[in-house]
């Protein structure tokens, strides 16, 4: 029970800061953006290439980070990882999104965003294969905290959550005590008065792509730490991520987080009572519950 | 002295082929209050958002002060000296009345401190209740904050649409005197206004508005007297094609 919630509250923080960039984007663009979980598998992957390169320019950065699988060189990409995934994007606002926005409506975004996903999918496994790949080839082995009740908890698991809470707090300090927070906010609330009151609207629709790509990234390394990289990463992900955006709220980052682990904990305190095989349901019989209680989600409001 | 705005043959609408303003001549000169009043769908609203870059402009041209601002993007009003409160949606609801502030502020830079101290002496709510969120706040306190919002870039024209929309009445007297009070240092102030007895008592010149024209356009003090307004509103005066 207890290891089904320390193993939740992980994969619940990785869901968390891929539902964070999405709901972002969901409720400034005002569409649903069913590629934002390939930017993970992006993310993931340039830290993948990057790593060896990295350690290419000294082998002591090849070396585990104290108890860690994950080595000096790849925690070092994990920055560049998140840069390179924030430039793709806005780049891919740039070449699609922004001239479907200009001549369609939602559901054309909506029907883009699938098959920007598709493409982004299979360039990936055109490249690197279809094969799943690791960081590192040392087994990282869980460490035993508790024999009664019986816990195991990897190193890596604890670096993961640490990190991605370290994220979240920064996101959380750059909207609530900055200016440019503060236009990010007003953008989502009221983009018309957020230009009156002197805010660049494509300045701001830029940097919430490249933070929430930049988010996402960092979700898919530690994914691909925590389990594998692999291309399908993003379609394993994009419901968790959706039931976390929708459940939380749409357009509320405390909602995103909260709905991120929410799913994380009860897809795996799920695996108590149900046979496997039915977990990835479990997402959405969490959207229609909290959707049944809260048509606007936990942290979400009315709006037009 | 160069004009405050002058709007020649402007044509706009959300859409190109449905245009709402069909054709406005107007010039306002610097300082004191002009109100445009007119029936409901006459445009006002429009005449305003088209200024502000917020409804794209499909004929003739904006001026201030000789530059053509035709277009202009509403994030760049500032540059102009020019600032706009929107008609209800004015405030951001999810930032606290400092963060308000500190957002129009944003682009002061070291005036920044010096001007919201100005502000909120002009406004002592603002001080006061900095951590309540804009959502929470009652009709007239939200308009003193957006108000104070356009204030913070130091405009010389402010236009605003409305401002007494969703009011009690004893509070819409209130918000409208504050927005006679702008006129003081000098500032122009162009207002929409659907409450046409009180903004004809407060404003220097009037023009009414009706199908997108400009309908009459005079000192206000002739239109409370004439009958015009009430032949206007009530339709008897119907523009020959």
């Amino acid at each position: 029970m207890i290891q089904h919630l320390i193993d939740g509250v992980l994969v619940g923080a990785i869901i968390s800061l891929g539902a964070i960039g999405l709901t972002m984007v969901m409720h400034i663009l005002r569409f649903a953006n069913f590629s934002h979980a390939e930017l993970l598998s992006v993310g993931a992957y340039a830290a993948f290439v990057l790593g060896p390169l990295i350690a290419g320019l000294s082998g002591a950065l090849e070396a585990g980070i104290g108890p860690l699988s994950l080595s000096w060189a790849v925690a070092l990409a994990v920055p560049l990882a998140m840069a390179i995934t924030g430039a793709t994007a806005v780049l891919l606002d740039r070449i699609v999104f922004q001239r479907v926005r200009a001549k369609g409506g939602e559901l054309s975004m909506v029907f883009a965003s699938f098959g920007v996903a598709l493409v982004m999918r299979n360039v990936i496994g055109l490249i690197f294969g279809l094969s799943p790949h690791l960081y590192s080839r040392d087994i990282a082995f869980a460490q035993i905290i508790s024999y009664d009740p019986l816990i195991m908890v990897k190193p890596d698991q604890v670096a993961v959550l640490v990190l991605a809470l370290i994220l979240m707090l920064a996101l959380h300090l750059l909207l609530s005590r900055t200016t440019f927070g503060y236009s990010l906010r007003a953008v989502a609330e009221n983009p018309d008065l957020a230009q009156v009151t002197g805010v660049d609207l494509k300045a701001a629709i830029r940097a919430v792509w490249l933070i929430g790509g930049a988010l996402a990234a960092a979700a898919g390394v530690f994914y691909g730490l925590t389990n594998q990289i692999i291309p399908v990463m993003g379609r394993d992900l994009v419901l968790p991520i959706f039931a976390a955006t929708i459940a939380g709220g749409i357009g509320s980052v405390y909602g995103a987080v909260l709905g991120g682990f929410l799913v994380g904990i009860a897809g795996n305190l799920a695996l108590l009572v149900l046979p496997p095989g039915y977990t990835p349901s479990l997402p959405f019989v969490i959207i229609i519950a909290v959707l049944l209680l809260r048509p606007h989600g936990l942290f979400g409001e009315a709006r037009a | 002295m160069p004009e405050a705005l002058r709007l020649s043959g402007l044509v706009a609408g959300y859409r190109p082929d449905l245009p709402i303003l069909r054709g406005i001549d107007l010039a306002l000169e610097p300082g004191g209050m002009t109100a445009v009043v007119g029936p409901n769908g006459a445009g006002k609203s429009t005449l305003i958002k088209a200024i502000a870059g917020l409804v794209p402009i499909s004929g003739g041209t904006v001026t201030r002060g000789g530059a053509d601002i035709t277009g202009l993007r509403p994030d760049r009003m500032a540059e102009h000296g020019m600032a706009y409160v929107p008609q209800t949606d004015n405030v951001f609801r999810g930032l606290t009345i400092r963060e308000n502030l500190d957002l129009a502020l944003r682009r002061a830079g070291r005036a920044a401190p010096e001007r919201l101290a100005r502000l909120q002496a002009m406004f002592p709510m603002l001080a006061d209740k900095a951590d309540i969120r804009g959502g929470a706040l009652s009709g007239g306190q939200r308009q003193m904050l957006a108000v104070a919002m356009a204030l913070a870039t130091e405009p010389s024209l402010v236009m605003l649409d409305e401002p007494s929309a969703g009011l009690a009445p004893n509070i819409t007297a209130d918000v409208l005197a504050m927005a006679r009070r702008l006129t003081e240092d000098g500032t122009t102030v162009l207002l929409v206004e659907q409450n046409v007895k009180q903004a004809l008592a407060l404003a220097d010149r009037c023009i009414v508005l009706a199908e997108g024209r400009i309908e009459a356009d005079g000192p206000a003090t002739e239109l409370r007297e004439g009958t015009t307004l009430a032949e206007i509103f009530l339709g008897a005066r119907r523009r020959v094609a």
